[in-house]
C-alpha cells in the first residue's frame, strides 16, 4: 500500500469518526449549551458594529521594528525558565510547545541548554580546527565554513532529561517536554568537512568541544559524524542564536541534544572515546541494579498532546481539536494513536504533511467534548515499528532514578469544568 | 567511494565550464593546515588512561587550599555540595533507592577529574588554575571520597594509577529495552 492510499484511508477514518461523533451528540441532550448556536451579541466599543480604533488611524510605520518582534498581545509567550533554578549559567529553559502550531520552533523560544552561560563570539576569530587521525589537520574560519556546499534540512532537536522519571511532573505540555524544539537547519554536511582532512584507518569516534566556558567536549561515533551530522551555522532562515551556538554547532539528528555541541571550536578524529565529564559523570542513565548505561545517543520515539494541554481550559462543550506533535530519533513518524478514555481504546490521529525523518511531527483529531471527564492521551509509533510506552512500562525496566530518556506516553485530565491538569500528578 | 567520485565528476565539469586551468582534485581545498603549535594550544583532552595528563604534581594538602579558595563557594566546604554538584560520599548506594552519584561514588575514570577542573572549572574562572593546582584539587577531591590517602602527591603516573571505585559500573545502550507490542 503506498503512503498516499494510506493517507487517505486515515483521512476518511477521521472524517467518519467526526461524523459519528457529531451525529451522536446531536441525537442527544447534551448539545445545549454548545458555543455558536446561540445568538448573544457581545459589548465593546472595538465590536461589531461599532468600527474598531485600529482602523481610525494609521498604524506604526515602517521600521518602527528593524528586527519584528511578536505582537504586545502575545508577551507571555515566552521561554519557560523556572524561577527557583539553583543557578543561571549551567541551566536549562524551555520551549513553550502548548503555545506554538505546526513543527517549527521559532529562533526566539528555542529551547536552551548551557552549562558555562552563552559566550558572546565574533565571527571573524572563531575557529574551528580539525584534527587527530586525519591526513591534514585543518583550521576553518567561518567564511571557509560557509563555501562548503551547503544543505538545509528540518530536524528536531531534544535534551535526554526531558522529563525526568520522578515527581513532581510539572504542569504544562512545557514543564514535562520543554527541552524540545526544531528547526531548519543550514550548514555543510560533516563528512564532506572530514574528506578534506582525509580520514586515517582506525578513526572511531571524533570529540566534539564548544568555545563556551565549559569548553564541553562530547564523543561522537564516526558513523554518526559519515552519516547525517553537520555542521551548523544558519537556523530557520538565520544566522544560529548565541544561545545555539553561534556562529557554529554540530547537529547529530535523532541523538540527545547535549552531543549537539554549540560554539564548536575543535573536532578531533580519535580511536576511543574521550569519556568526558559530560558522558560519564552526566548524561549515563542509572539503572536499579546500580549499573549505568553509558553512550545512550538515540531519543526513542515520543509524542504529547499541546492543545487541550495541563494549565488550559475548555471553556465550552463541543467540537475541539486534539492536536500535539510526535518525533522520533529513529527515522519518521509512521502513526500516532491517541485515546479518549484513560488508555483503554486508540484511535489514529491525522498526521500533518510533511512527515519528515527526525523531524517534529503535528498530528490532529477532531473531538467533541460532551462535558463529562476525560483522560486524553497520544502515542507515536515510529517506522521501525516502535511504539511509545507507558510511564509504568518504562519504569518497570528502568526505575525512578534513570534520569535520562524518558519518552513515556503523557495523558492529561480533563475535569467537568474543562479544568486541564497533568494525568500523572 | 562512488560519492566522493561523483563529488570529483561535479568539480571537473565545474571547473571545465568556468575554463579554470586548475587540477581537479577530491577535495575543496577550503581550511589551511593547523600548526602543531596551535592543536596543542587547544588540545587539552586527557584520556581516561591518563594519556596526555600534564608534568606537574600537587599534593592533598595544597589541594585543601585551593579546595576552600576557589571551590568550596559553590561545592561545600568539605564537597559536600551546595549550587555545584556534591563531590564527595554516596559509596554504595548506587543500586539503593536513593542513589547518591559524587565523583567517589560514580565518577569510572580520575584522570576526567583532571581533564573537568582544568577545562571548566572554577565556573567563574575557567583554565585559570595552574597544572599543580588542578593535580592538588583532583587529589583533595580524592582523599575526601578516601580514594587516596591524606599524604598523596598526584601526578600523571599516580592519577592515572588511580582505580575509581564504579570504574566497571557502565553498560553499553541495551534500548529499544521496553517490549510493550
Amino acid at each position: 500500500m503506498s503512503e498516499d492510499t494510506t493517507d487517505k484511508r486515515v483521512r476518511e477514518a477521521s472524517r467518519r469518526r467526526f461524523l459519528q461523533a457529531g451525529a451522536a451528540l446531536a441525537g442527544g441532550s447534551a448539545i445545549a449549551g454548545v458555543g455558536g448556536s446561540t445568538a448573544l451579541a457581545e459589548q465593546g466599543n472595538n465590536l461589531p458594529p461599532n468600527v474598531p480604533e485600529w482602523m481610525k488611524a494609521p498604524g506604526d510605520p515602517m521600521g518602527s521594528q528593524p528586527y519584528g518582534t511578536p505582537s504586545v498581545h502575545e508577551k507571555g509567550v515566552v521561554k519557560n525558565i523556572s524561577k527557583t533554578l539553583p543557578q543561571y549559567i549551567s541551566a536549562s529553559g524551555r520551549t513553550p510547545l502548548q503555545e506554538l502550531d505546526g513543527i517549527i520552533t521559532p529562533n526566539g523560544l528555542f529551547y536552551e541548554r548551557h552549562h558555562g552561560g552563552v559566550p558572546t563570539i565574533d565571527p571573524a576569530e572563531h575557529r574551528l580546527m580539525l584534527h587527530g587521525m586525519v591526513d591534514r589537520p585543518l583550521v576553518f574560519t567561518m567564511e571557509d565554513i560557509r563555501r562548503f556546499p551547503s544543505q538545509s534540512r528540518i530536524h528536531f532537536l531534544e535534551c535526554s532529561g526531558n522529563p525526568v522519571y520522578t515527581k513532581p511532573y510539572g504542569k504544562t505540555a512545557s514543564d514535562l517536554v520543554g527541552l524540545l524544539s526544531c528547526a531548519e537547519w543550514t550548514g555543510v554536511p560533516l563528512k564532506t568537512v572530514l574528506d578534506e582532512a582525509g580520514l586515517q584507518a582506525g578513526a572511531k569516534w571524533i570529540v566534539a568541544e564548544g568555545a563556551d566556558a565549559a569548553a564541553l567536549t562530547r564523543s561522537i561515533p564516526i558513523e554518526k559524524c559519515l552519516d547525517d551530522a553537520m555542521l551548523v551555522y544558519s537556523q530557520n532562515g538565520e544566522r544560529l542564536r548565541p544561545q545555539q551556538g553561534y556562529p557554529l554547532r554540530l547537529l547529530l539528528p535523532g541523538f540527545e541534544g547535549n552531543m549537539n555541541v554549540k560554539w564548536l571550536r575543535r573536532l578531533k578524529v580519535v580511536a576511543e572515546p574521550a569519556y568526558s565529564r559530560e558522558e560519564t559523570s552526566k548524561y549515563t542513565d542509572p539503572m536499579p541494579d546500580g549499573t549505568s548505561r553509558e553512550f545512550t545517543f538515540y531519543m526513542e520515539a515520543k509524542s504529547i498532546i499541546t492543545r487541550p494541554s495541563g494549565g488550559q481550559k475548555l471553556t465550552t462543550h463541543g467540537f475541539h481539536e486534539i492536536t500535539g506533535i510526535a518525533w522520533s530519533g529513529h527515522g519518521k513518524i509512521k502513526s500516532v494513536e491517541i485515546s479518549l478514555d484513560e488508555g483503554k481504546s486508540w484511535q489514529q490521529a491525522e498526521l500533518q504533511e510533511p512527515v519528515l525523518t527526525r523531524a517534529l511531527t503535528r498530528f490532529r483529531l477532531p473531538w467533541y467534548w460532551d462535558g463529562t471527564p476525560a483522560v486524553i492521551q497520544s502515542r507515536a509509533i515510529d517506522e521501525t515499528g516502535y511504539v511509545q510506552p507507558t510511564l509504568a512500562e518504562l519504569v518497570a525496566v528502568r526505575g525512578l532514578n534513570s534520569f535520562y530518556h524518558n519518552n513515556a506516553i503523557w495523558p492529561w485530565r480533563i475535569d467537568a469544568n474543562g479544568e486541564v491538569t497533568n494525568g500523572q500528578a | 567511494m562512488a560519492r566522493r567520485n561523483l563529488k570529483t565528476a561535479a568539480l571537473v565539469s565545474a571547473i571545465a565550464m568556468h575554463g579554470v586551468a586548475v587540477h581537479a582534485e577530491e577535495r575543496y581545498g577550503i581550511g589551511r593546515e593547523a600548526t602543531p603549535a596551535e592543536i596543542a594550544g587547544w588540545n587539552i583532552d586527557i584520556g581516561r588512561d591518563g594519556t596526555a595528563l600534564p608534568p606537574g604534581s600537587g599534593s592533598v594538602e595544597r589541594g585543601r587550599i585551593v579546595f576552600s579558595e576557589q571551590c568550596a563557594a559553590c561545592h561545600g566546604d568539605s564537597g559536600q555540595g551546595g549550587v555545584g554538584d556534591r563531590l564527595v560520599g554516596g559509596q554504595g548506594t548506587l543500586a539503593s533507592p536513593k542513589p547518591i552519584r559524587t565523583v567517589g561514588s560514580y565518577w569510572p575514570y580520575a584522570s576526567t577529574l583532571f581533564d573537568y577542573i582544568r577545562r571548566a572549572m572554577p565556573q567563574n574562572a575557567p583554565q585559570s588554575l595552574s597544572n599543580e593546582d588542578v593535580y592538588a584539587v583532583s587529589a583533595y577531591i580524592l582523599s575526601l571520597n578516601g580514594i587516596v590517602p591524606a599524604n598523596a602527591v598526584l601526578d600523571a603516573k599516580s592519577l592515572a594509577a588511580v582505580k575509581m571505585p564504579n570504574r566497571d559500573g557502565f553498560v553499553s545502550d541495551p534500548r529499544p529495552d521496553v517490549h510493550n507490542h
